[in-house]
């Protein structure tokens, strides 16, 4: 497939290189998170009226599905600011790792590797998030946490381990990134062969080793590689949407347990904040009522049970219908999960778009006044309008889903042997659309 | 390279600075630098009312109330009065500036119905300082005739066909003189009133739908049209959440609650609510039996105190006495409307 490298233009290249401009971003969201943390905690317990609401949940959330992920994968990640801290003690240097840092420097454990626990946590976001999205002091707290949790690992285990094993959005993006057009490579495999000292997989703190990626879920494009490349080998391409997904890649089982909990949290977050069903809102809200236990073990019985075993039923029907000799059913659910990721993906930008429209109206008011406290910084405090959700925004949805449809249904006739093997795989995919569609238009 | 680290460090260290100087010297500004800035929260009451419920303040200081809401709509007015109430959006501040010239005891309410418990929301201005103290109230006038505003009042006899203040008019000059006596319309009923006039030899030809037309006029010359529009006023903003718009007791809030039964106030069951004491679907006043039986003092003493274990609030800190008369005069239109219609 045709690549286009950006490192050939040199002023991309310099910009990548050099450590100054990224180190910029990643202070500046640093600064943003200390902020937010505060906004939250001392600021109006409006939700509409507090930076950290705002910001975090309508301005982040939206921008990561619908910018950050679908035009630059993992981009999101080389300027968080949650592992900063902690690298930089690993690092012993805030612009540049130098020398010995602090911290144990643990391996991860093996058990633990995978997506296993950044879906599980992804999970349990979702029971308590109609509380989180709306409560910015529980938001506040909630980030305090993440960033406390983010020191501590790093001081334990080595490199980005939180990030790479147990960041929730972290799996999130990883597993999307796949679909997404940015992917770090080596340019000439033969000039790292001969290169013993490997300086790019020492210096990666994702513990990836440029020559054998062949998957963007696990890159965290932080430009290590390429600054500490002594040859100039590492390239920056643009590349067609999906590359990662197709016959020939490798997935993991722990991959189609993150794409099908990310599909369950989609359907549950759409019914929960854009369905009808008021009863279904207050008992997100009202946790540890019975009410709210009903909720959760609906929404882990969806994510746990009732998609997997539907993904189950279409892989075993598929492989039934395909003629060459089968592989192990876990193996084949691992293959097929790459389906998983532009369904997924299209749904959670069709749910972003439903409310992105009529909220971000509330992004230049909360910048005016971010802690609700009746301030006017940039004299926009009072422009705030509550959107319509427009015919447009309607259609846009529709499509959306669509081409979710559509990709999903493609990479399934891809990673088929036919086209009859293809057909429960989209019948699944179709039945999930639906229901998409079902709660947003319906 | 140490140099650039340095730097890099610097522009981290002010960057979290900033981030930490804009939202505590906001918090210092708002709430140390000004001392007679007093930040005021609205939550509904079942979420702890009023962030503050007694504010201090000083004779001929002015102070200001920042006032915000937490949650829904409120509305923010001081009790006996004439400062404009004003409207409390959740997340924006509204600012109330206040100077009181004697000391006292003033009351500060919620406006909106908020909630169930609406009218808990109630707090407290202590000012203190020179002068003359606000006047406490003079007793209400059911204490000195010493009635009983809890028992059972129903009228003892009702008119048996539509009254007319118009047409009673024509009797205004064969009525005996105490009719006309503030006195007389303050502590009596209207059915009282017409009982009284029926024992009269001197009104022996009037008929009794002659002597109820009378009577409407008697009632309608103690007020004024712009009291009683007041009176539709305050009913409107104050009354008919619970006591309906006409008067039928069939307001949103009480809707579908038992009906009080006056007899119970002396008795243990209570119907318990969420308000913590018994909430109920206020009388009827366009049944006649219910206004004509009570008189102005029995309504003044009802709206001063309470309705006690019926859920109704109790207003004397809030209405001055001319809202109260201008009220109980709004009230008697139920009544006569309803039995016209009878």
């Amino acid at each position: 497939m045709t690549r286009l490298d950006l490192t050939r233009f040199s002023w991309v290249h310099t910009l990548l290189r050099s450590r100054w401009p990224q180190f910029m971003l990643r202070a500046v969201s640093l600064a943003g998170f200390i902020f937010t943390i505060l906004a939250g905690l001392l600021g109006s317990v409006v939700g509409s009226h507090n930076f950290a609401i705002i910001f975090v949940w309508i301005a982040w959330w939206t921008a990561l599905k619908l910018v950050f992920i679908p035009f630059g994968g993992r981009s999101w990640c080389s300027i968080c600011p949650i592992p900063m801290p902690g690298e930089w003690l690993q690092h012993g240097g805030i612009l540049q790792p130098r020398g010995k840092g602090i911290g144990l420097g643990k391996r991860w454990p093996k058990m633990l590797r995978g997506s296993w626990v950044q879906a599980g946590g992804f999970l349990l976001i979702g029971l308590f998030s109609a509380v989180t999205l709306t409560s910015a002091s529980v938001t506040a707290i909630v980030l305090l946490g993440v960033i406390v949790l983010a020191l501590i690992f790093s001081l334990v285990f080595e490199r980005r381990s939180f990030c790479s094993s147990l960041c929730p959005i972290g799996g999130f993006t990883g597993l999307y990134a796949q679909a997404g057009p940015v992917e770090v490579r080596v340019k000439n495999a033969d000039v790292c062969a001969g290169h013993a000292e490997k300086t790019c997989y020492q210096a990666c703190p994702w513990g990836q080793y440029p020559l054998a990626l062949k998957s963007s879920a696990n890159c965290g494009l932080c430009m290590e590689c390429l600054r500490v490349c002594p040859t100039d080998n590492i390239a920056v391409n643009l590349r067609p949407w999906g590359s990662d997904l197709g016959p020939k890649t490798k997935h993991r089982l722990d991959e189609a347990f993150l794409g099908l909990v990310m599909l369950a949290c989609v359907l549950v977050n759409t019914a929960v904040f854009l369905g009808p069903w008021g009863q279904l809102k207050s008992a997100a809200y009202e946790i540890g009522s019975r009410q709210w236990f009903l909720f959760s073990g609906i929404f882990l019985g969806l994510a746990l049970v009732i998609l997997p075993a539907l993904f189950t039923a279409a892989v075993w029907i598929s492989g039934r219908l395909g003629v060459k000799k089968q592989t192990t059913h876990r193996q084949s659910l691992a293959h097929h999960s790459q389906m998983l990721v532009p369904l997924g993906m299209l749904a959670w930008i069709a749910f972003t778009v439903s409310f992105a429209f009529t909220k971000f109206s509330y992004v230049l008011p909360v910048i005016s006044d971010p802690l609700g406290w009746g301030w006017n910084l940039i004299g926009m405090s009072d422009t705030a309008w509550v959107g319509q959700s427009t015919s447009f925004s309607l259609l846009l949805q529709v499509i959306i889903l669509a081409v979710g449809l559509f990709w999903a249904s493609r990479v399934a006739c891809r990673i088929s042997e036919n086209t009859r093997q293809a057909v429960p795989l989209i019948a699944f995919s179709g039945l999930f659309s639906l229901g998409m569609l079902w709660l947003l238009v319906g | 390279m140490i140099k650039k680290e340095t730097l890099a460090r610097a522009i981290v260290i002010l960057l979290i600075f900033i981030a930490i100087a804009v939202p505590l010297g906001g918090y210092w500004l708002a709430n140390y630098a000004n001392p007679n800035r007093i930040e005021l929260h609205a939550r509904m009451p079942e979420y702890g009312g009023w962030s503050t419920d007694t504010i201090q303040a000083k004779v001929g200081e002015t102070i200001h109330l920042h006032i915000t809401s937490d949650d829904v709509v409120h509305g923010l007015a001081i009790g006996k009065s004439d400062q404009p109430g004003v409207e409390i959006i959740p997340g924006t501040y509204t600012d109330m500036t206040l100077t009181f010239d004697r000391p006292g005891k003033y009351t500060f309410y919620c406006t909106r119905w908020c909630s169930r418990s609406h009218w808990r929301m109630r707090g407290t201005i202590e000012v203190s300082g020179e002068g003359t103290p606000v006047p406490l109230d003079p007793q209400p006038l059911f204490v000195k005739l010493g009635l009983d505003i809890d028992a059972p009042q129903h009228a003892e006899v009702i008119p048996a066909s539509p009254v007319s203040a118009e047409r009673g008019a024509q009797y205004a000059s064969l009525l005996p003189a105490y009719a006309s006596e503030r006195d007389t319309y303050l502590a009596t009923s209207p059915a009282q009133f017409w009982l009284k006039l029926r024992a009269e030899p001197t009104l022996s030809k009037l008929s009794d739908d002659n002597l109820w037309d009378a009577a409407a006029w008697v009632w309608q010359q103690q007020t004024t049209p712009e009291a009683v529009a007041a009176g539709q006023k305050l009913y409107a903003a104050n009354c008919a959440a619970c006591h309906g718009e006409t008067g039928k007791g069939d307001g949103a809030v009480t809707r579908g609650l038992p009906v009080w039964n006056p007899d119970s106030h002396t008795a243990d069951n209570m119907n318990k609510s969420s308000m913590g004491e018994g909430l109920y679907s206020p009388p009827d006043y366009t049944d006649p039996k219910q206004l004509l039986g009570a008189s102005p003092a029995l309504l003044e003493g009802k709206i001063v105190r309470g309705g006690m274990g019926t859920g109704m609030p109790y207003w004397g800190p809030i209405f001055t006495s001319t809202q109260i008369d201008a009220l109980v005069a709004y009230l008697y239109r139920f009544a006569w409307s309803g039995s016209a219609v009878k």
